[in-house]
């Protein structure tokens, strides 16, 4: 299981499509072994299917794809962008951090998702990855919070 | 019980997030009910009391019997818990 370790996270990136900013986000869990290359894919395909569905909170995106879309281990990556991007959702864009999510079939993810509720379910906890200039700044905050 | 359901497009890692913590508010709330997390067209074919989702998802949800409220911030526990509140 990774959670948000500083070689899963990519600060200050300059994007201006959605499909980018997923791609990006997912080849940082691809280039871990986190993922294969085809779940990227598979993320991409699903937000060209489905829509924004998966812009959950204001600013977040939490991209996915199912688990047999060639998930090695369960894991979350991010990305902080420059710019807000537009996904087309209609509350909660435009979007500035993605979370690109690997969940496995077995429990592993549910702890991955409790700490990524944890963490993005309190304003501070988001306004400060969103000002975040490193990855070590990230890393240390989570470890102070118990994240 | 109450049967409620978490929707999103796939079915999988945001309508799981939704569904936890909709449990915690539950829980929190002291309220029991069965709380299942599913895509959309399998939540049309459902029964079930309440369905929460997104905005976007809501218009293709609202020709079932459930009731169907929305969230904008699947995150945001006390969002979840206002918007419960006036169903349970």
């Amino acid at each position: 299981m990774a959670f948000l370790q500083p070689s899963l996270i990519r600060l200050q990136e300059p994007i201006g499509e959605p499909q980018d900013a997923i791609r990006i986000a997912g080849d940082l869990l691809q280039k871990n072994n986190h993922v294969e290359a085809r779940y990227v894919d598979a993320m991409v395909a699903a937000y060209q299917k489905h829509g924004p569905y998966f812009v959950i909170a204001p600013g977040i995106a939490v991209p996915h794809a199912r688990p047999e879309d060639g998930v090695i281990r369960a894991a979350v990556s991010m990305v902080q962008m420059t710019e807000g991007v537009a996904f087309g959702s209609e509350a909660n864009d435009p979007v500035y951090l993605i979370f690109a999510l690997a969940a496995d079939s077995n429990q592993n993810h549910l702890q991955l998702l409790q700490r990524l509720s944890l963490l993005l379910g309190n304003e501070e906890n988001v306004e400060r990855l969103r000002n975040a200039k490193a990855p070590n700044e990230i890393r240390n905050f989570l470890k102070e919070n118990s994240i | 019980m109450k049967k409620i359901l978490a929707v999103c497009g796939l079915g999988q890692g945001t309508s799981l997030i939704l569904k936890m913590n909709i449990e915690q508010v539950l829980s929190e709330e002291g309220v029991q009910a069965e709380v299942e997390h599913v895509d959309v067209s399998a939540a049309s074919s459902m029964t079930a009391d309440l369905i929460v989702t997104s905005r976007e998802l809501a218009q293709n949800l609202q020709n079932g019997e459930a009731r169907v409220v929305t969230v904008q911030n699947f995150f945001d526990v006390n969002e979840i818990r206002s918007a419960l509140n006036e169903h349970l």
